[in-house]
């Protein structure tokens, strides 16, 4: 393996359209705009889920069947429906990381113990009260984990954005591999994973300032009751 | 509608051999990873420091792109990079990082004083864990297979790109065709239809393994 184009200084250039700087910031742009959406989309319903208990069951089959969609043929689908451009990658890429938000918002939600609830509801917090000051920051450690999970499947999935002609990390992977030149390659190739690496210590790093210290054990009273274990990774896209 | 019927006829040969060719290379990582994850599973559930190494390895392996996997693999190998044999290599590193996971989850899962009852009773330990252990962890394990199943199923489309078989062609060829939506819509049917009906038959094998879960139900 070659490091070549990797380690070549005119390819980190900050001006260059085609430098590694340059791509990083596109690629950053499809993800964190298509998780946005997605957790807007998804957060709102798995808390409402959670919290009323109703719609489970369709939530968790559709979810189940987001999964089971390929993103390549969603993307493609999108394509074909409104066009080339930057709304049918986002589209894809929404698709794809809202089934692990919603799923996550909704079992941290449920899997806030019911009498810590009661008690919410004994000293008088209404409903909305209860949702946001006690559901939410109890589960915030499996919410942010999906967070996580999803952000793992979209940073890799947005890749494909080349595919269809837009910028990104995927251009490397593309271009090298139309013109056979490895180095390059194997350039984006790291440059994707090391990327992905970063934003999940990145979000990791979120976890830690926003999950209050009695949550997640860090607090003087140390009770490991309500620590729950982080939901399991999915593989990347 | 009918265009997409045109298409099945003109077609079928195409999409079959695509069809057939994406349960290939989507299952055959799954049975592989579950193969290997039972011994890694109870390495993992016995020796703390094991437990350690595999989660590490298990959240690195996931970091990784599959589509940067699968081009970083031939230069690694030293194989072509139209080999198949990378995406089986790929999604089986995948189906790994999270059935030893399951597996050792499950096998935690088991009542202790069952073992100990199992011990008493006579068991040796290879047979208590074929007989006692295995079986108790097994609905567990099952339930990372189905993950690993479905998600490998809608991942080996990502190999279309780097001109691997399997219904992703569809969805290429679509693209090549300036967005027809026939190859594409019909991709899609298939590849969640194929990923529900590998759902299903992992749970129907699950209730066939787990007669007691039946039984004690309320």
């Amino acid at each position: 393996m070659s490091l070549d184009y990797l380690l070549d200084a005119a390819n980190w250039s900050l001006t260059s359209p085609d430098g590694f700087p340059q791509r990083i910031l596109e690629h950053l742009g499809y993800t964190v705009l298509a998780l946005a959406i997605a957790a807007v989309i998804a957060f709102p319903i798995g808390l409402l889920i959670g919290h009323t208990g109703r719609g489970a069951l369709i939530a968790i089959n559709l979810g189940n069947a987001g999964r089971a969609l390929p993103t390549l043929g969603v993307l493609m689908l999108a394509l074909g429906l409104v066009g080339i451009g930057l709304v049918p990658v986002t589209i894809a890429l929404v698709v794809l990381a809202i089934p692990p938000i919603l799923a996550t918002t909704y079992a941290g939600i449920q899997s806030v113990a019911d009498a810590t609830v009661d008690a919410a509801r004994g000293v008088g917090m209404t409903e909305a009260q209860i949702a946001w000051r006690v559901e939410v920051p109890i589960a915030l450690p499996i919410i942010i984990g999906g967070l996580r999970n999803a952000s793992l499947q979209v940073v890799s999935t947005a890749t494909i954005a080349a595919y269809v002609g837009l910028g990104g990390l995927g251009r490397y992977l593309f271009d090298g591999l139309a013109t056979l030149q490895y180095d390059q390659v194997v350039a984006g190739a790291i440059v994707i994973a090391v990327l992905a690496v970063a934003i999940d210590l990145a979000l990791a790093g979120a976890q830690r300032l926003l999950v209050s210290p009695g949550v997640d054990g860090r607090g003087a009273g140390n009770r490991p009751s309500t620590v729950r274990p982080e939901p399991q990774p999915e593989p990347a896209g | 509608m009918s265009e997409i019927w045109r298409y099945l006829e003109t077609n079928a040969d195409d999409v079959l051999t695509a069809l057939v060719q994406h349960i290939w290379l989507a299952l055959i990582p799954v049975a592989i990873a579950f193969v290997l994850a039972l011994p890694l599973g109870a390495l993992v559930h016995r020796y703390v420091p094991a437990r350690h190494i595999a989660l590490t390895a298990g959240s690195v392996i996931y970091t990784v792109p599959s589509l940067a996997l699968l081009l970083l693999l031939p230069g690694l190998l030293g194989t072509s990079v139209l080999d198949p044999i990378n995406v089986v290599i790929a999604l089986t590193l995948y189906s790994l990082a999270l059935l030893v996971r399951t597996t050792a989850d499950g096998l935690d899962a088991v009542d202790t004083t069952v073992l100990q009852a199992a011990t008493a009773m006579g068991y040796r330990p290879v047979r208590r864990w074929f007989t006692v252990q295995l079986p108790l962890a097994m609905p567990v394990v099952l339930t990372g297979l189905r993950v690993a199943t479905v998600a490998n199923v809608s991942m080996v489309s990502i190999a279309a790109l780097i001109g691997i078989g399997g219904l992703g062609q569809l969805f290429t060829r679509g693209f090549q065709l300036g967005f027809y939506l026939p190859p594409i819509i019909i991709g899609l049917v298939l590849s969640v239809t194929l990923a529900v009906i590998a759902d299903v038959l992992i749970v129907a094998i699950q209730r066939g393994l787990t007669p007691w879960a039946r039984a004690g139900a309320r």
